[in-house]
């Protein structure tokens, strides 16, 4: 009865690269692979909130999770959520806050799916203390497309659990995880902001900070006196006991896609001139919610579009600590030559704790990750570039925010895509995972 | 009269329900915001949005639903969110000679009702019902005749009551028959009609009938359509129903605009519309 149906479009949050993709939506967790007409090749997909290419699939179909966004659980003296892997932090923080619960770790946005956290294996501000987000799963069920379905935790096929956190999605579909929350007093964060003038004066600041959640923003664009010039912000709980409610629904948004000339050398100098003079003091402190804390851009919607149509790239790397410094302070050069940079520049220290993910991305050392835009001609060179910069130092970058590195790249980068290869899904591919392998 | 007086006394019957109501809303709500409530279809999209809007706030649900492990994971989803009790039973709803032994085993187990919500319904394959009636004649049993079924008994038990809410989802497509869609459409007008005349002979037993009529909601029931700019979340119409129910409304669009287009499409005579590609 219905007329064709028309391919919805979706787009990782860089909008590069843009794929015809098709998109199936799941509601129940055992809707998958039964009754569907199997089709060749699939991958789950949440939000759609990384960057480049492994969240999209050319020629398969995009298993779409949002419809599976139920809590199954929630144990309230240990604060172990049990939920759909379509569930977002979003949901999980509205439902928990209120309860005297936050999430153990959380990337920059909410508006990433549990699955997805999974799959990416994400960090944040904690990472130096807490690892990574799959540290904090303990169980997981997880569907092939043989129709099987498997628990997995440390005990229960252990080799299928740390495959697939921190596996891109590649191993199956997840349909329900567990999460365990740590509690709060109140919504606030003790918070402290410290100018510092380079990076010697950052990783001085950083080996003294005793907070929790550390973070800095850094100016990617000025040259001379100004290079690597930034804000270390540092946040713990408040411990003061306070009523706890959920957040209110953003009311911004960014309604149309910015040209493409808007965000250029000029503009992206004065943002990072004025970022850097907001704060006159070398260093404030304050008591902030935890919104702007952790989610400072999740407060405008599709914040994206302000790259324009063309879209945009990330680059995240880390760097261990062996050519640490010189190395984040090579790389920052080389951006900064470039002029690309934009205002979204964060550094940070990367902890000692390892992941359980056997592909995961953090590793001790400093992370750096920006927003390039895109100008075909010049990011491109740029971003091989600096891929190529971070292989020499031992580094790797994130897949998940990655659209350019190539297969010879990503396999130094995680020599142990071999051994991850055997516990991949036949019928789970990603464009990511065929750009990288193409050549192997 | 008799409906005003009919209400506080429901009130004192059950005193301890307008405190159990939270204080982060205005006073007027807290006699109408249902307590128990009965769903049928509660695997619906639209039926576990609402149902998550009341179990943060302590109420009690009977969940009926043919999928039984569908339906367990509502329930566990409603538990989670602070319901206080969750029952269930696997029913096939089109069985309408189950009815009244499953709406009396509802009434046991939640004590009384302060709400049902029929939310069941398939939108159906309209070429094939073209063709053969048996298809027309199951979406017409499925869309039509158990809903008459379950609000017939519905209406006398409240009816008895003095009080409750009987919430039933029917759908724009009601309003005019369309060559795309009109069996599932005749189904949703006929169930109009029935509801309208509930409500009329109800209304002095301070009963509310309450229609929603939706337009395209996202949800699975229309995830193989094209999605266009009229798709409405099935969150934001469950907030119109709960709306609906605490300011006594009789006939809800959801969202609000297709009131006006369906008035507009109403008004086309005709001799025009038989002519249009709808």
């Amino acid at each position: 009865m219905a007329s064709k149906p028309k391919a919805p479009v979706f787009e990782s949050w860089g909008r590069y690269p843009k794929l015809d993709v098709r998109v199936e939506p799941l509601f129940w967790t055992d809707e998958y692979p039964r009754g569907t007409r199997l089709p060749p090749s699939v991958l789950a997909v949440g939000m759609g909130r990384s960057y480049g290419d492994v969240c999209l699939l050319e020629g398969g179909t995009l298993l779409s999770t949002l419809g599976m966004d139920r809590l199954l659980h929630f144990e309230a003296a240990t604060g172990l959520l049990r939920c759909e892997s379509g569930v977002t932090l979003d949901q999980i923080l509205r439902f928990a806050v209120p309860r005297g619960w936050f999430l153990p770790v959380t990337p920059g946005t909410k508006y990433v799916t549990v699955g997805g956290a999974i799959a990416n294996d994400v960090h944040g501000k904690n990472h130096h203390v807490a690892a990574s987000f799959g540290n904090h799963v303990p169980r997981f069920e997880l569907v092939r497309s043989d129709g099987s379905r498997a628990i997995c935790s440390v005990d229960e096929n252990p080799e299928m659990y740390h495959a697939t956190i921190g596996g891109m999605g590649l191993t199956g579909l997840i349909t329900w995880a567990e999460v365990l929350l740590r509690p709060i007093a109140s919504r606030k964060i003790r918070y402290t902001a410290i100018k510092f003038s380079g990076i010697d004066d950052f990783l001085a600041i950083s080996g003294s900070s005793r907070s929790e959640c550390t973070m800095a923003w850094i100016d990617c664009i000025s040259q001379g006196r100004a290079f690597a010039r930034g804000i270390y912000m540092q946040g713990d709980y408040s411990e003061v006991l306070e009523p706890k409610k959920a957040s209110p629904k953003p009311r911004l948004s960014v309604p149309f896609d910015f040209p493409s000339w808007a965000l250029n050398r000029t503009s992206m100098r004065i943002f990072n001139g004025l970022y850097y003079r907001k704060q006159l003091r070398r260093q404030v402190t304050g008591l902030v919610d935890y919104e702007p804390f952790f989610y400072p851009l999740d407060s405008v919607l599709h914040w994206n579009r302000i790259y324009g149509k063309r879209g945009f790239l990330q680059f995240q790397c880390v760097i261990p600590w062996r050519y640490g410094r010189d190395g984040i302070l090579a790389i920052l050069e080389t951006i900064a030559e470039s002029g690309m940079a934009s205002f979204l520049a964060v550094l940070k220290v990367m902890g000692e704790i390892p992941s359980v993910g056997l592909m995961s991305f953090p590793q001790p050392g400093i992370t750096l990750a920006l927003d390039i835009a895109l100008k075909p001609e010049v990011t491109f060179p740029l971003f091989e570039r600096l891929a190529e910069m971070t292989r020499e130092l031992g580094g790797r970058l994130y897949p998940a925010k990655d659209a350019c590195m190539t297969g010879q790249q990503f396999r130094s980068f995680y020599p142990q895509w071999e051994q991850f290869a055997v516990y991949r899904d036949p019928a789970f591919t990603s464009a990511f995972w065929e750009r990288v392998t193409a050549d192997a | 009269m008799r409906r005003r007086r009919s209400q506080t006394e429901s009130l004192e019957e059950r005193p301890s329900e307008a405190r159990a109501a939270r204080t982060d809303r205005p006073s007027r709500y807290k006699r109408t915001m249902p307590k128990t409530v009965l769903v049928l279809g509660a695997t619906s999209a639209i039926a576990q949005a609402w149902m998550r809007l009341l179990a943060p706030r302590g109420a009690s649900f009977f969940l009926a639903a043919r999928n039984a492990a569908h339906l367990d994971s509502v329930a566990k989803d409603l538990a989670t969110r602070g319901a206080t009790a969750v029952y269930v039973e696997t029913a096939d709803l089109d069985d309408t000679a189950g009815h009244v032994a499953l709406l009396e085993r509802a009434v046991a187990a939640l004590g009384d009702v302060d709400c049902a919500l029929i939310a069941h319904g398939v939108l159906g394959d309209q070429a094939a019902g073209e063709r053969d009636f048996a298809v027309a004649a199951a979406s017409l049993q499925t869309n039509f005749l158990s809903t008459v079924s379950l609000a017939t008994w519905l209406a006398n038990y409240f009816a008895a009551q003095y009080r409750g809410s009987l919430v039933v989802i029917s759908s724009v497509a009601g309003d005019r028959g369309r060559k795309s869609n009109y069996i599932y459409g005749s189904a949703k007008a006929g169930m109009n009609a029935f509801l309208d005349g509930v409500r009329n002979r109800l209304d002095r037993e301070g009963v509310q009938v309450l229609t929603v009529r939706p337009g395209f909601v996202a949800t699975p029931m229309t995830a193989h359509l094209p999605q266009g700019p009229l798709f409405a979340t099935p969150d934001a119409v469950a907030r119109d129903i709960l709306h609906a129910i605490e300011h006594r409304r009789d006939v809800l669009y959801t969202p609000w605009f297709w009131r006006w287009i369906m008035a507009l499409v109403r008004m086309i005579p005709e001799w025009k519309f038989k002519r249009m590609d709808l």
